[in-house]
């Protein structure tokens, strides 16, 4: 993977950078040794590092603005980072860059449960969002599977998904506001505890431009008062292509369940050896939840079983009580420390029209005879977005790059089949090269412009999202 | 000019000397007056794809909204974020268009529930203002793949490109539906049941109030529904008398609320969005200055305003007092103002959705924004519209 040489300018005047950051800031809360930036080298998509210039670490939206104008004048590029767990090298540093970290900025500013949202400081994790206000029966519904450890501000930059947005959404559709610092330290709100924009819709724009428009500090959120109940049923069937059928026929029928995943084969293998949740022996598993009082789920759980009866599976088996429902989602909330147990993996995110999980299946079978390396398929059905995992040894010389190509294969695959190359992870470095798959130079050339109106100097984390040499005058013209 | 392929749609606005007025089915001519070449979409019209089993439907952007309920329809399925039709509140004639849906965002009850139409846009193709044909989103439900320039044109009204084509995502039709109406409340009542009925787990899928009454929708299985009306009339008891209307006539009430026919008879309408709560101290405010009906969707958080006959000439009246001209649009024009200084105030928005032309070229239409949003709003106009031809002034 390809990045950017760092600005020779930049790097020679460190010394001076860091005396103006800690200018700015209280002690401690600039990060500049050698040792100490190695914190800040990678995010969750490990395969990359680069320590950064330095880290900065701000407890205030006023000292965002201010490390925001600093680098601004002195022309460094900058790149937010919520809490690093980007699996598409979101925060990646550049050898010339300040890593600007929201972690330290993690409070609850506001909590309404007439109108329901709450107010946060963009560091605070996923989970503990959910965590301030369950007390009084409310959660907050995006949950992707790092919620425990992922930020708000991460969440929004990438806008990310999780097993429940078939009825919830993802993140743009529960965001309703934020406070965000612009690159040349002009702090401004977009959107409240209202509904809808006055004029143009900036806040969707601003939700998914992976730091690259501003940087969030503090976000409104819609919370949702907890369902009375939920309960899933697992179906165990003995091909892909009717299980990717009974999804589809769940869907049509009228029933919403709140998350419909997939596991195949080796995931389920895998998950069983590790986690031992007592899966069955089959090729293809479907989790199905739905929500509600105990009446309302058996009333949906008796229609999902009557179209999957319709599909001969080797086992329907409905949850009875809260211990089962546990187990049951066990080796899917396990699969991917499972599939890390037994090989080095890298996951995927193309999503695809539902209608295409057979055809798309298959093929993935095929290039993982061709490139000889294993795949392991657990995603979220309902929404067509995959996650194939593909097993690799990061100790083989080539083998990465082996996995990689086979990557951008199957990404093309999703791209051609209707879909598209990301559905919740985001481009980051990992899926940069392969936007011009899905887009023509007219359909980048309109985002970078976006880019131009925000961050007219291409400091906010500029060698993301766009292939490097597409933005290559952007970046270097302000240098 | 009609055209009637996205090519020719290029070609037209790459070809435009003067400023373009854009136009769908001309049901909803909302925002400040447009002055240019009529440009007509209509004839970009068709279903170009629909997959019941993927909730997608793909259509060009003239294609009749009728057209898309009929294909839904016939597949039990719907555009859940139930748009508005404009053509009862506004008097205008015409056959509402897809494109004119998503260029204004219009979105009814079921907002509070499942989401703006913007919510429901998976993607784009249109047409920018240097006549470049530009594809943003797909059709899949989740993607983050770039810059969300979807979210971006819904809402838009027209002045960053011309739509040609729009993927949206269906829901299934619920089995029945019911609603369960509360008469007499008093306003902040009212919004504190709503606010009740929508922070429980009963998954109301409707809370507006109109008149005397405040009306909460139920949607789902048969079973389902009775339980959670009873659950609903339980919990909101103590409010007062509650009766419950069944599947036509909740359906019916329901169609009247999206298409605001209690003030269809109103010249002049705003819509205001503001946190539900602030509702109450909003409309006791503006009691104090002008007079003016009210009524609630999304649980308070969006009120319809309407200015009858004499409210304008009371409040040209006083508008007179000042020394000025006092007939009704300098009425309207006062009351404009004072709703939407009301409403900047509290951090929510007031738009005029119907007027006289007189009080359209009067006034922003919508509500003026801080200087920082503003810039960035007029710098993404500079950059999708370069020779600002795309109706040109609509937004402010």
């Amino acid at each position: 993977m390809q990045m950017p040489t760092p600005n020779q300018s930049v790097l020679s005047r460190k010394a001076k950078i860091v005396e103006r950051l800690q200018g700015v800031l209280p002690d401690g809360a600039v990060i500049h040794t050698e040792s100490e930036v190695r914190a800040y080298e990678c995010d969750a998509l490990t395969a990359y590092k680069c320590p950064p210039l330095c880290a900065v670490l701000p407890t205030s939206t006023e000292e965002v603005a201010a490390v925001l104008k600093a680098c601004h004048e002195m022309g460094v590029p900058v790149v937010p980072r919520g809490s690093g767990t980007s699996l598409a090298g979101g925060a990646l540093p550049t050898a010339d860059c300040v890593i600007l970290g929201v972690a330290r900025l993690n409070g609850v500013l506001e909590t309404n449960y007439e109108d329901r949202y709450i107010r946060v400081q963009s560091g605070r994790t996923n989970l503990s969002v959910t965590g301030a206000v369950e007390a009084m029966d409310f959660f907050y519904a995006p949950d992707p599977s790092s919620q425990l450890a992922c930020a708000i501000a991460g969440n929004i930059a990438m806008n990310s998904g999780g097993a429940h947005c078939l009825k919830y959404g993802v993140t743009t559709n529960n965001l309703m506001g934020v406070k965000m610092v612009l690159m040349d330290g002009t702090i401004t709100e977009i959107g409240g505890a209202h509904l809808d924009a006055a004029g143009l819709d900036l806040l969707g724009l601003i939700c998914g431009s992976e730091g690259q428009l501003g940087v969030v500090t503090e976000a409104t959120l819609r919370i949702l008062r907890k369902p009375e109940g939920a309960r899933p049923v697992l179906m165990a069937f003995n091909d892909n292509e009717v299980a990717g059928a009974c999804v589809a026929d769940i869907i049509k029928a009228g029933v919403l369940p709140v998350a419909i995943e997939f596991m195949d084969r080796l995931c389920i293998e895998t998950t069983e050896n590790y986690a031992k949740a007592g899966y069955p022996d089959c090729e293809a598993l479907l989790i199905v939840e739905v929500e509600g009082a105990p009446e309302e789920i058996d009333e949906q759980l008796s229609l999902i079983n009557d179209i999957a009866r319709k599909h001969d599976p080797v086992e329907l088996r409905e949850a009875k009580d809260a211990d089962e429902a546990a187990r049951i989602w066990l080796g899917r909330k396990s699969a991917f420390g499972a599939i890390g147990q037994i090989s080095d993996y890298m996951c995927l995110d193309g999503t695809i029209p539902v209608s295409s999980l057979p055809m798309v299946l298959r093929r993935i079978g095929e290039l993982s005879d061709e490139y000889g390396l294993k795949v392991g398929n657990v995603f979220h059905a309902g929404d067509g977005n995959m996650h194939p995992l593909i097993c690799y040894d990061a100790n083989k010389p080539g083998d990465l790059e082996l996995c990689e190509a086979m990557g951008a294969e199957i990404l093309k695959l999703c791209v051609d089949a209707g879909g598209c190359l990301t559905g919740e992870h985001g481009v980051g470095i990992e899926k940069r090269d392969l936007m011009t798959h899905q887009f023509a130079q007219q359909d980048l050339g309109i985002q970078m412009a976006v880019k131009d109106v925000f961050d007219p100097e291409w400091l906010l984390n500029p060698a993301k999202v766009f292939p490097l040499d597409s933005s290559a005058s952007r970046r270097t013209a302000a240098q | 000019m009609t055209i009637k392929t996205e090519q020719e749609l290029a070609e037209a606005v790459r070809g435009a000397t003067g400023p373009l007025h854009i136009r769908g089915g001309g049901t909803r001519d909302i925002g400040n007056p447009v002055i240019g070449e009529a440009l007509h979409t209509a004839g970009l019209s068709g279903i170009t794809l629909y997959e019941p089993g993927a909730l997608t439907i793909v259509a060009q952007a003239g294609t009749p909204v009728a057209d898309i309920e009929a294909a839904l329809e016939a597949e039990d399925q719907r555009l859940a974020f139930e748009p508005m039709d404009h053509r009862t509140l506004l008097g205008s004639t015409g056959t509402p268009t897809i494109g004119g849906i998503v260029a204004s965002n219009a979105s009814g009850p079921r907002r509070i529930s499942v989401g703006a139409c913007r919510d429901h846009l998976l993607g784009v193709r249109f047409v920018d203002g240097a006549g470049t044909i530009i594809k943003n989103g797909g059709r899949v439900m989740k993607n983050v793949t770039g810059y969300d320039l979807v979210k971006l044109m819904a809402g838009s009204y027209g002045t960053l490109g011309v739509l040609s084509e729009v993927a949206l995502k269906v829901l299934p039709k619920p089995e029945t539906s019911a609603t369960l109406v509360l008469q007499g409340l008093s306003l902040p009542d009212s919004i504190a049941a709503m606010s009740a009925a929508l922070g429980s787990p009963f998954e109301v899928t409707g809370a507006a109030q109109a008149g005397d009454d405040t009306y909460l929708r139920i949607e789902g299985f048969e079973a389902s529904v009775s339980y959670r009306l009873g659950q609903l009339q339980t919990l909101l008891g103590h409010f007062g008398e509650t009766s419950p209307l069944h599947h036509d006539d909740s359906t019916a009430r329901w169609h009247e609320l999206t298409s605001v026919a209690q003030f269809a008879d109103a010249p002049v309408v705003w819509r205001v969005a503001i946190k539900p709560s602030d509702a109450p101290k909003f409309v006791d405010c503006l009691t104090q200055t002008v007079g003016f009906e009210v009524s609630f969707d999304w649980g308070g958080g969006l009120l319809w305003i309407a200015a009858r006959e004499p409210h304008l000439e009371d409040a040209a009246r006083c508008h007179e007092d000042e020394g000025r001209r006092s007939d009704p649009s300098a009425g309207a024009e006062v009351i404009h103002t004072n709703l939407q200084h009301n409403a900047g105030l509290i951090g929510g928005h007031a738009t005029l959705i119907k007027a006289p032309q007189s009080v359209r070229s009067a006034v922003p239409a919508f509500q003026p924004e801080n200087p920082t949003v503003t810039a960035l709003s007029q710098g993404l106009r500079n950059k999708f519209d370069p020779r600002g031809i795309l109706n040109a002034g609509l937004m402010g």
